[in-house]
């Protein structure tokens, strides 16, 4: 194969520039999936942004994936084999790839990588990963309109900080409008799992809440409330097929634009190892569109989005942690790190973070 | 028309060696279908499922990788299944064993020196062997059904370890993500050979397991103990063996082999604590046992040949971009071709044409 | 009171797919065939439901395809463990692996699409009956067929001559073929009624439940079925107790948690069940003449007739 390719590559030399560039090969970028493309959640959404990629460049890329790769010596191999198979950009989705990520990277230093959610980079190592907090603050306020009884239940998987700073975003927002808000959060431990979702979405319903949000990817919750005739967010990707009459808006990945530019890079030689944190400004996060809401309400929700896009962050101070003590001081912006390793809720919710 | 089985007097030489080969081939029958049917060339994918991933030095390492904790677990359980006892909850074992394998690293992450590996291996082993004891003793004592206590206990097992590391074992340093501090060098479990692939010491471990185990099982008296009391234990009674014994003896060597796979996949392949630490391999080599025939000379080949399928369900996958269900599907299938031929070992396979009439022998 | 009806309707929706396939796998366990497939099939069903609902646009066919699929499927697992004599735990675990990976394939399209749910009862005057109106008279089709089933299996088992047959080949299957009783035919039915009701459960999971379709849906509840039967020690009416019980307690602290009034980690309310079940085991294996009557004493071992 090394043979084969030198003499290929002797031969274009001999022909000149010209005949190089037709010989040229295409770039080869490659996607590394935590779950299946089929979860129309997260993984899904990734692959979504593989195909933009293979839109927009055409013919000047190909692209390859390995789907259900487990975290651990499965990653590490699936970036070995494509780092081998001549990926020139390979791109990490999980945070638990990290380091089997980082320890490929070590092995080869001329294939660029990217891994999201993570925090450790390397000279060819960027990281990157989406202010899904913007998009939830946004549904905070549209919750506190909404509802007729000032409760939201909401359904989460694991408590990591993703989750938390999700939480306490949805909080702030809701009262930025209504300061009584009061938000029910219901664990099922488990990313994924329709029934278990359907369940605590019932449950929540049951006890009082009328509009219901969930940091988990499938469909289930929102079924049920458009069942209920209630109404709730969609999550990851819009979801509005699958409830009509409930959704308001789905906090929606989306990587394409930033896979393009960063697969781009790379084609022009000017990629360099980032630290980006995308946010509703860069499209990666995007709120689907507002449905089922009166125009005023829709109007404050789009202010929001705005305002938001424009730079604002939604955790400015004055915020008070759970127990009362200060956490921000007025004005004052929380800053990435302290976000990213966010471990407790703010002032107003009422129910005890599982450590 | 229906099948019918007839014993024959004794275990064919001849289908013992030809079955694995009858599978391969009605494997690579049936993928081939099922490839064109894809729209792929069956010949070109075959080669990337089987030949391609075993091409270049550093994806044998990664064979080994994958085969290792197979191996090291399907030895253990072909000694239960051989005593006709039931455990199917080596995963649970494998990750207890990984659990107390880890104190060491992750609660007392300074210490240092040579001893620190070899006694978290002892302690995986003690920890797998502890948590198999748990069904062991109610099988023992009160007769429980330990297929299902064993399965049982592989949930609580996941649970526990989900539990310690998003909460009391957290690396304090990791931004609150659920994973514990890696694990230092003297923690680690060593690569045999650095330069060209990153195969640990596992899969020396798992080498020696199936060996030894080989000759525990067909050339000691204990051996002789486990077979008859599995075969028949009315018979093994009069030769003076308690079956008691034997279910803890097999539940123990083979919680301690799952231990031992558990702490070897923590401290060599991941270096860490995580959520999961296992893809299913405590289920996967329950098929691995039986590939292997519950010889655990053949458990080497059936984990390798296995470790290849995942191997080559990637190298499908890549490149011919279809996706890992196909993968998988076809991995169900070669085992469902294995289990189906080694029938042949055993039994001739009549095709009766109507009940009662005389059909011809189909082998 | 609306609450409560409320929640006894989630238990009712949360058990009926644990009921259907445990009692589907406790007809096959009293045949003495140990059938660890129950999430493949289950899965099986659910693709097969959603996908003949999406297609022909009538959750009804939908819930037919997903029994029939259930019952294809398991004949798959019968032809080999009973026409091959290949090991039950192996082929059983062979099973389920190839149903994930088939469901996923065939499954893809499916993907991200909206199906049709299965129309709750609905009689005029009986469903509008304040609390039991909605209880007795509202629920899915599917939850009527599961009580169903449970009485009509217990009726078969406990009260005919067939019932009585299948069990005694349960029990010792070589002095059942000598008293000329086919017991590679009544087990193939066995494992393939198993197999149905799986699939009905899967079926349940993809047009009731949670009306979609996605990759490993079932998410598990194979194995707690397995579990279920096991804890129900081989009795119908147990089974239907085992899997209220297990629903009342998980959607129990998911509401303890809504009211917020829980600080137990999540991770041990998870695992109560398993333990729970394993607590059951260790009391009804104590009970030495209760195991013995209800045990079936053959489960899990290959028979092959001699002629």
């Amino acid at each position: 194969m090394k043979k084969l390719l030198f003499a290929l590559m002797t031969t274009a030399a001999a022909v000149g520039f010209a005949a190089t560039a037709e010989a040229q090969e295409k770039l080869k970028a490659c996607w590394v999936y935590v779950g299946p493309i089929g979860d129309f959640g997260y993984s899904y959404q990734h692959d979504q942004g593989r195909l933009e990629v293979e839109k927009e460049l055409g013919d000047k890329v190909e692209t390859a994936y390995l789907e259900n790769v487990a975290e651990g010596p499965d990653a590490e191999r699936a970036f070995e084999r494509f780092a081998r198979e001549g990926c020139k950009i390979i791109f990490g989705t999980s945070f638990g790839f990290m380091d089997a990520e980082l320890k490929v990277a070590g092995k080869f230093p001329d294939v660029k990588f990217e891994h999201a959610t993570g925090f450790k980079t390397a000279e060819n190592m960027g990281i990157y990963n989406a202010r899904f907090y913007e998009g939830r603050y946004v549904m905070g306020q549209i919750a506190a309109k909404m509802s007729k009884k000032g409760v939201a239940g909401y359904i989460v998987s694991f408590p990591i900080p993703e989750v938390v700073m999700g939480i306490n975003a949805f909080m702030l927002g809701a009262q930025s409008v209504n300061p009584d808000f009061k938000l029910k959060i219901v664990w099922v431990n488990s990313w994924f799992d329709p029934g278990k979702e359907a369940d605590a979405a019932k449950a929540l319903f049951d006890q009082g809440a009328d509009i219901i949000t969930q940091h988990t990817d499938s469909t289930a919750a929102l079924q049920v409330a458009e069942e209920r005739g209630l109404l709730g967010f969609g999550q990851s990707s819009d979801m509005i097929k699958f409830a009509p009459k409930a959704q308001l808006t789905s906090n929606t990945d989306n990587w394409g634009p930033y896979y393009v530019e960063r697969v781009k890079a790379v084609l022009d030689g000017t990629w360099k190892s980032d630290d980006v944190w995308l946010g509703i400004k860069d499209k990666a996060v995007l709120l689907s569109p507002f449905t089922n809401m009166p125009d005023d309400v829709k109007a404050m929700a789009e202010a929001a989005e705005k305002k938001i896009a424009d730079g604002w962050n939604p955790f400015t101070g004055p915020i008070a942690k759970q127990d009362g003590s200060e956490f921000l001081k007025d004005g004052e912006v929380a800053d990435d790190k302290t976000l990213l390793g966010m471990n407790f809720y703010i002032k107003g919710i009422d129910d005890k973070l599982p450590q | 028309m229906r099948l019918e089985l007839v014993k024959r007097p004794g275990r064919s030489k001849l289908f013992s060696a030809l079955s694995p080969f009858i599978a391969f081939a009605l494997t690579l029958i049936a993928g081939a279908i099922m490839f064109s049917l894809l729209g792929k060339s069956p010949l070109a994918a075959l080669h990337v499922y089987f030949i391609e991933p075993v091409t270049q030095l550093w994806q044998i390492h990664e064979l080994a990788i994958k085969a290792a904790p197979l191996i090291l677990i399907a030895v253990g359980l072909a000694v239960c299944y051989r005593a006709n006892v039931w455990n199917i909850g080596a995963e649970g074992q494998f990750v207890i064993g990984a659990i107390l394998g880890s104190v060491l690293p992750v609660v007392f992450p300074d210490t240092q020196g040579a001893w620190v590996l070899p006694l978290m291996l002892v302690m995986g082993m003690i920890g797998g062997a502890a948590y198999a004891a748990v069904p062991a003793f109610l099988k023992a004592r009160f007769n429980t059904n330990e297929i299902l206590t064993s399965l049982m206990l592989v949930y609580v097992a996941q649970l526990f370890l989900d539990w310690l590391v998003r909460g009391p074992w957290r690396d304090p340093k990791g931004f609150n993500f659920p994973q514990t501090v890696q694990f230092s060098p003297s923690a680690t479990l060593a690569e045999l050979l650095p330069m060209q692939g990153r195969a640990n010491l596992g899969i020396v471990f798992a080498l020696v397991a199936a060996v030894l185990v080989w000759v525990l099982i067909s050339k000691t008296l204990k051996g002789f103990e486990v077979r008859v009391m599995g075969s028949s234990p009315r018979a093994g009674h009069f030769a003076g063996f308690r079956l008691n014994r034997t279910v803890f003896f097999a539940f123990l060597l083979s919680g301690a082999l799952a231990g031992l796979a558990g702490i070897c996949e923590v401290s060599g392949a991941i270096g860490q604590l995580q959520p999961s630490i296992s893809p299913g391999y405590g289920f996967t080599a329950i098929v691995v046992a039986f590939l292997g025939r519950l010889n655990p000379l053949g458990i080497v080949a059936a984990g390798l040949v296995l470790a290849l399928t995942y191997l080559g369900g990637e190298s499908v996958q890549t490149a011919l971009g279809v996706s890992d269900k196909v993968a998988r599907v076809f991995q169900g299938m070669l085992l469902f071709f294995v289990l189906g031929c080694d029938t042949l070992i055993n039994y001739h396979i009549r095709v009766v044409a109507s009940p009662g009439g005389d059909g011809a022998e189909a082998s | 009171m609306d609450i409560t009806v409320n929640i006894l309707l989630t238990i009712a929706t949360a058990a009926t797919p644990l009921l259907i396939a445990a009692i589907g796998e406790l007809v096959v366990e009293r045949s003495g065939v140990l059938n660890l497939g129950v999430e493949g099939m289950m899965i099986m069903g659910a693709v097969a439901g959603f996908g003949v609902a999406f297609l022909t646009g009538s959750p009804w066919l939908g819930l037919l395809a997903s029994v029939v699929a259930g019952a294809m499927f398991s004949l798959l697992f019968a032809v080999m463990t009973l026409s091959l004599a290949t090991n039950q735990v192996a082929t059983g675990l062979s099973l389920t692996l190839l149903g994930l990976g088939l469901s996923g394939m065939l499954g893809t399209s499916f993907v991200g699409q909206p199906g049709g749910r299965l129309p709750y009862l609905y009689i005029p005057g009986l469903s509008d009956i304040p609390v039991v109106g909605k209880l007795l008279f509202g629920q899915d089709p599917v939850f009527y067929l599961s009580i169903a089933l449970v009485i009509a299996v217990s009726w078969f088992l406990f009260r005919t001559r067939t019932g009585l047959t299948l069990r005694s080949i349960g029990d010792n299957h070589a002095s059942a073929h000598a008293l000329g009783i086919p017991v590679i035919r009544y087990r193939y039915l066995a494992v393939m009624f198993g197999g149905a009701c799986a699939g009905l459960a899967g079926g349940h999971l993809s047009l009731v439940y949670t009306p979609q379709w996605v990759e490993n849906m079932a998410a598990g509840r194979g194995w707690i079925a397995l579990a279920l039967v096991v804890f129900a020690s081989w009795r119908p009416l147990r089974v239907l107790a085992g899997a209220y019980i297990f629903g009342a307690v998980w959607i129990g602290q998911l509401h303890l948690q809504a009211s917020g009034g829980i600080s137990v980690p999540t991770q041990l309310l998870s695992a109560l069940p398993y333990l729970a079940t394993v607590v059951v085991l260790v009391l009804i294996s104590r009970n030495k003449r209760l195991t013995l009557t209800n045990t079936p004493a053959a489960l899990g071992q290959s028979f092959v007739p001699d002629r």
